[in-house]
């Protein structure tokens, strides 16, 4: 188990999809004007990452290697598009927010990424757990990134009011704000993991 | 276990049986949220209309039909009644001239010419500035940029930029004539609602006439 | 007229990197040298108006008359990954050169999000066949341009001191950002062509 708790947290911290990684720049980028929006994303990938990994390691030994890519793209396709007709049946205020970044998911890089450098090398367990890690890293990013430029744009964050709205600066919830703030804090995440390797 | 030959036949058979499966799958859940998906779109009509007519106690979705909108589209119309008598009309209107496009907007009227009410349905303005388009205009502690109560019959809507009483959102000029024109384009479709509905009655009432007339020259006899 | 609006607002106001968010792995990845910008421009400008062509065919004649418009995502990601491999095959035996010059990034336009992207996009948008083509050339010309000017800026950033923790993609992505804001005064031009 103990092995399975550190592929986890590898997932959130040591190979972040985001500030690591640095795959999935698209819907971190869209997805992110409030932190509702990015915490929604991040769970819709997580589900597709841990079913499609789960389902990839199971049927790994039944793909012949040359057909792996598309074998790999209709099983990541089928789950999204099952999820993306669940958040439409039962959450659609949402889904209209998340637009079509949801079908999106399908060509996610952290999602094939996954696919083919973990769950088809792996058992179904660890990659069930690597799916889960990855996604929680990439829903913990998404939804920092979004409550920052929330807080910064609207003065709030999950629509409860911090500060009053004429303070905030309408920028940080536009498209050059998502830029600025992610780069910021991935010059920030680098910041820190240099300082842990100086000590 | 070791890794499937890369031969045809296994290549074919084992994505085959894979899509095979996904599209038995797919079309299963598809069958489950169809139902639900269909209930949230009503939902969220039903729901616009409430918001901008008068009370009502039929269904207007049900009795709904196109207008002609006088700038060469139409536009579909929500009868709201209550018993018999029509109390208010909304139209799902738009414009293409919005800062961002295209805008939708369900707005509602009485029947002395006057909005009761609207709601933005869609929309690409930008947020903070044209979006505001959703709460702007019927801030009622504003009467110079609300619209609700206005009677149309005495004009069209124009922003105070040209030469009308409305105004129009700080640094969102577009958007807020977008937003006029597409109520204005109502008010054209609601006059011809309105022009329906009345011939429709002047003539069920010269039918009563007649028919009166008819029973009474029976009953001289 | 209206055909000129769709262009304007595709490459300018609406430009596929820097307001809509499409594309940007392969942006951040492959900007750093303007050749290498140029011929990842030219793959996507290919491989996107075949792909916006077929899907839009395979939507309005096989997904829309049986019913299965649910099929839409996982058939038009199959679609353009065949795509992208026919084009890999058909090039290599037609233009070798051209092939070699592309390179690796010919395979990596299929997770391009630009692709799926404009192809679900031109559905939603209610376009004509004509229209969603031109739509589909002109956001490849927008990103082709998006590429070429960010990566002239960093071939300069290159030899430029940068603060340790920006280097790399935080200052990218910053510069991202203004070029982002110097984007969003072209909103509205396309107003001059109604």
């Amino acid at each position: 188990m103990n092995k399975q708790i550190k592929v986890l947290f590898n997932g959130i911290i040591k190979e972040n999809p985001t500030f690591v990684l640095l795959l999935g720049m698209c819907p971190t980028l869209a997805t992110t004007s409030s932190a509702i929006n990015g915490m929604s994303m991040g769970l819709a990938t997580m589900f597709v990452l841990i079913c499609s990994n789960a389902v990839i390691s199971m049927l790994k030994n039944l793909i012949p290697d040359m057909v792996r890519i598309p074998a790999f793209i209709v099983v990541i396709a089928t789950f999204v598009t099952i999820i993306e007709m669940l958040m439409n049946a039962y959450v659609p205020a949402l889904a209209d927010s998340l637009g079509i970044f949801i079908p999106l998911i399908v060509v996610n890089c952290i999602v094939l990424g996954r696919a083919e450098s973990f769950a088809s090398k792996n058992g179904v367990i660890p990659s069930v757990f690597d799916g889960l890690g990855q996604g929680l890293g990439f829903t913990l990013s998404l939804t920092v990134l979004g409550a920052l430029r929330e807080l910064l744009g609207t003065g709030k964050i999950f629509s409860l009011n911090i500060y009053p709205e004429k303070f905030g600066s309408l920028i940080f919830v536009l498209a050059p704000g998502a830029f600025i703030v992610l780069g910021y804090l991935i010059a920030a995440f680098n910041k820190l993991q240099h300082k842990e390797e100086t000590n | 276990m070791a890794k499937l030959q890369s031969t045809f036949k296994n290549m074919f058979l084992s994505l085959s049986i894979i899509c095979l499966t996904v599209a038995v799958l797919l079309a299963q859940v598809n069958k489950m949220t169809a139902k639900p998906i269909a209930e949230a779109k009503a939902m969220k009509l039903q729901n616009a209309i409430s918001e901008v007519v008068p009370e009502f106690d039929n269904d207007p979705v049900a009795e709904a039909y196109l207008m002609a909108d006088g700038l060469g589209d139409s536009l579909i119309v929500y009868p709201a009644k209550r018993g018999e008598e029509i109390v208010g009309y909304a139209l799902n209107t738009f414009s293409n001239n919005g800062f961002g496009g295209n805008i939708q907007i369900m707005v509602g009227f009485d029947m002395d010419n006057k909005i009761v009410n609207y709601s933005v349905l869609q929309h690409a303005e930008t947020p903070g500035l044209g979006s505001k388009m959703s709460d702007w205009f019927k801030d009622i502690t504003k009467p110079s940029q609300s619209i609700l109560g206005r009677d149309l019959s005495q004009g069209l809507l124009a922003v105070t930029k040209d030469g009308g009483n409305v105004d129009a959102i700080t640094a969102s000029t577009i958007t807020s004539r977008a937003f006029i024109e597409a109520v204005n384009r109502a008010y054209s479709a609601y006059k011809g609602s309105k022009e329906d509905a009345m011939s429709g009655a002047t003539e069920a009432a010269a039918d009563n006439k007649k028919e009166n007339s008819e029973e009474g020259g029976a009953n001289n006899e | 007229m209206e055909y000129i609006g769709i262009i304007i607002v595709a490459i300018f106001v609406n430009n596929v990197v820097f307001s809509q968010f499409l594309g940007i792995c392969p942006f951040l990845g492959v900007s750093k040298k303007v050749d290498t910008a140029i011929g990842m421009g030219l793959a996507v400008t290919f491989v996107l108006t075949i792909a916006t062509l077929v899907t839009f065919l395979l939507q309005k004649g096989i997904l829309e008359p049986a019913g299965l418009e649910y099929l839409q995502t996982i058939s038009f990601i199959l679609v353009i990954a065949a795509l992208v491999q026919m084009v890999e095959i058909v090039l290599k035996k037609i233009s070798p050169a051209l092939y070699q010059a592309l390179g690796v990034y010919l395979p990596l336009i299929t997770t391009n999000c630009v692709i799926l992207g404009v192809a679900i996009l031109v559905i939603q948008k209610d376009y004509s066949l004509l229209e969603s083509v031109i739509y589909a050339v002109a956001t490849a010309v927008g990103y082709a341009m998006a590429l070429i000017i960010f990566s002239s800026i960093r071939e300069q950033m290159a030899i430029t001191k940068i603060p340790k923790a920006m280097k790399g993609i935080p200052i990218a992505l910053i510069t991202a950002g203004i070029i982002a804001m110097a984007f969003m005064g072209f909103s509205g031009i396309d107003q001059v062509f109604k």
